[in-house]
């Protein structure tokens, strides 16, 4: 048995930010943040720099999830240095804006961590996003969170697969964390979706303080759900689809699905089975925002992520 | 008392509507002849009324762009009229899809909400350079499944819908003495035991009905929830697809001479609608729906009851004396309308027994 414990040691995090509205017409964020705008006080913490902010407020004046393309798609490395033209899609000149304020990405200067707010019309409850696996500082929070909601369960994705991986608006900061809470339409707001999207970033934010205020987390594991692949829907020629998410499969998001359980239902009563080998655990099972991009649910697999212990690193 | 005439019952049957109305007084302390007609409609209700044959019905989706159950359900049967021809159904189906553009870009809308497009004042109105897309469709559904009002008319426009609210079936009508309509209501009533299927009233005059199926002689809405917008569900598309089955069935079983019988059935009258708490300068929402009310359409809300929770904890409580029915609860499409919900009075309609009047 080793005496000496492995403990890593972190910069301080010192500038936060949550942003609302990355899509104009997920309601949660957009009205947590105009909220913390107007009155800050619940999310203050000490010694904490907490920015609350619209991402996209015209995809927001519209309640549409954008107006030229998709806000969360856009921070790649050629729209960030895209140089300032006229014409240039609303989303990129946006998240250009958003690298200068918040950013740059990959700089000492950005904001130590960004919450980004999300709603899902998926039975994903409540669900925590993670790009990295060997960022510890993230794992340890998000370890946090879910001992604090318990026995609310909150479930983490990881997204770190080179093709599948995309330009968040959060990947501007060291520590991005995706927050996604459904089943919720699209334009409604659900007083228990919003209630627990609040919450969680209590206690996000209690993690934070407690974490630059020198308290030492212990090592942990952290389970998580690790994004494989992206199933489309059956379509025709004209790419129109042909079936439906399967009545087994609707809301049956992280549960197990194995080979030969339904997965599509076509409009004229045809079962379309799953035929991978292995048991997968499928996640945006039916977002309505996914149609367009070819994706009726993501499988994904299930790992345990170990974090060493953590604390603040003295200056 | 009020005597609700539909333009399209024939003239011998005018004395029967009159009924109705005197059912809703209760049968007390009546005058001797109106005690007559009292007693006499419980022999209605068993009598036969003869109604005009149903030879054609048009099935509308998409009139809502984004409502998806209704446009492929219309492109399933587009499908099988190109399998089958006319043997795809055992009566004429003509199948709309009413706003292909807003169809094509997942939309509600392009410029005006199509389902308020239909009232005369509109249809009335001449077309210019300047007259929103939707205003141009409508013109062009009047044509093709109208004039409203005219004997020209298409005998039967089903209109297919979607809602994020939690109401099940729900089949929505502008009139409350189109017996055809009520007699489908009442035969999917005891078709569909899955979901509730309940009757909602509107009663506006037909002048003023403003929705796609007022085109037709008979026409009512079918809209099935809870479904997000921009989502087709399994489950709510094949309580949809059965409903539209069923109401076809019901059409030719009427057609070929099979009497329905007459008897209650339970609808729900629009009242008025409720808007959220908002903030007096910005009228941003103050509060949401509360997690009580949230779910429960057709529930009985009574005086004390929990309607919307405010953001920051306060819970705020229905008024009224009177207990309504909520419906619509939290429907994504009514918060720029301003209507968190709406409220409706249960009612009991009598209709009696139908059968196809022969030539």
């Amino acid at each position: 048995m080793s005496s000496r414990t492995n403990i890593s040691c972190l910069q301080e995090a010192a500038r936060v930010a949550i942003f609302g509205g990355t899509h104009g017409n997920e309601m949660s964020g957009i009205t947590l943040v105009n909220m913390w705008i107007q009155n800050s006080a619940e999310i203050e913490r000490n010694g904490l720099l907490i920015k609350p902010f619209i991402s996209n407020p015209r995809a927001v004046e519209k309640c549409s999830r954008y107006i030229d393309t998709d806000l969360n798609r856009a921070f790649t490395p050629e729209n960030l240095s895209a140089p300032d033209v006229e014409g240039l899609p609303y989303e990129v000149q946006r998240a250009k804006e958003i690298n200068r304020m918040f950013g740059p990405k990959g700089s000492a200067d950005a904001y130590d961590v960004i919450f980004d707010l999300h709603n899902t019309t998926s039975n994903m409850g409540s669900t925590l996003i993670l790009e990295s696996s060997t960022d510890l500082f993230n794992l340890q929070m998000v370890h946090y969170i879910k001992k604090a909601m318990a026995p609310h369960t909150c479930s983490v994705l990881l997204n770190e697969h080179p093709q599948l991986k995309y330009s968040t608006t959060r990947s501007v900061a060291k520590h991005p964390v995706g927050l996604e809470v459904g089943p919720q339409p699209q334009g409604v707001l659900r007083s228990n979706v919003f209630e627990s999207m609040r919450t969680i970033l209590k206690h996000a934010l209690d993690f934070i303080e407690l974490f630059n205020s020198g308290v030492t987390f212990p090592p942990c594991t952290v389970d998580v759900f690790r994004v494989q692949e992206r199933m489309d829907y059956p379509r025709d020629t004209n790419g129109n689809i042909t079936a439906m998410v399967h009545p087994h499969l609707q809301d049956c998001d992280w549960e197990p699905l194995n080979r030969g359980d339904p997965m599509f239902l076509t409009f004229d009563g045809r079962t379309v089975l799953y035929e991978g080998a292995n048991t997968v655990y499928p996640t945006f099972i039916n977002e309505a925002a996914y149609y367009e991009k070819q994706q009726a649910f993501m499988t994904t697999g299930r790992e345990i992520l170990a974090a060493n212990a953590i604390r603040k690193a003295c200056k | 008392m009020s005597c609700h005439t539909s333009p399209y019952v024939s003239k011998g049957l005018l004395c029967l509507v009159q009924f109705h109305s005197v059912r809703l007084l209760g049968g007390k302390q009546l005058e001797e002849g109106v005690k007559q007609h009292y007693f006499c409609i419980e022999k209605i209700k068993m009598a036969l009324v003869f109604l005009p044959a149903l030879a054609r019905m048009a099935v509308c989706g998409g009139t809502h762009g984004n409502e998806l159950s209704g446009v492929y359900v219309v492109q399933e049967m587009e499908r099988q009229w190109k399998e089958k021809g006319e043997c795809a159904w055992p009566i004429p189906v003509t199948t709309v899809l009413s706003n292909p553009r807003a169809v094509k870009e997942c939309r509600r809308y392009i410029e005006k909400d199509m389902n308020r497009c239909f009232n005369r004042a509109t249809l009335s109105s001449p077309i210019t350079d300047s007259s929103p897309y939707e205003v141009l469709r409508a013109h062009e559904l009047n044509n093709l499944l109208g004039p409203k009002g005219s004997t020209d008319a298409i005998d039967l426009i089903c209109d297919l819908h979607n809602t994020t609210a939690n109401m099940g079936l729900t089949l929505i009508h502008y009139t409350t003495s189109d017996w055809v309509t009520l007699h489908i209501c009442k035969y999917l009533q005891t078709k569909l035991t899955k979901v509730p299927v309940r009757v909602l009233v509107l009663d506006v005059p037909i002048s003023d009905a403003y929705s796609l199926e007022s085109v037709s002689k008979h026409g009512f809405s079918i809209e099935v929830g809870p479904q997000p917008h921009g989502v087709v569900r399994a489950d709510i598309y094949t309580i949809m697809k059965e409903a539209v089955d069923l109401t076809i069935d019901w059409i030719h079983k009427f057609s070929s001479g099979m009497v329905f019988e007459g008897g209650d059935v339970e609808a729900f009258r629009f009242i008025k609608s409720v808007d959220y708490p908002r903030d007096p300068e910005t009228r941003t929402l103050t509060a949401a729906i509360h997690p009580q009310l949230q779910d429960r359409d057709f529930c009985l809300l009574k005086r004390g009851d929990p309607l919307f929770l405010s953001f920051s904890g306060e819970t705020v409580k229905y008024e009224e004396e009177e207990p309504l029915h909520p419906f619509f609860i939290n429907e994504a499409a009514y918060y720029e309308k301003e209507i968190a919900f709406h409220l409706g009075k249960k009612m009991m309609l009598t209709i009696p027994s139908v059968q196809v009047q022969k030539d």
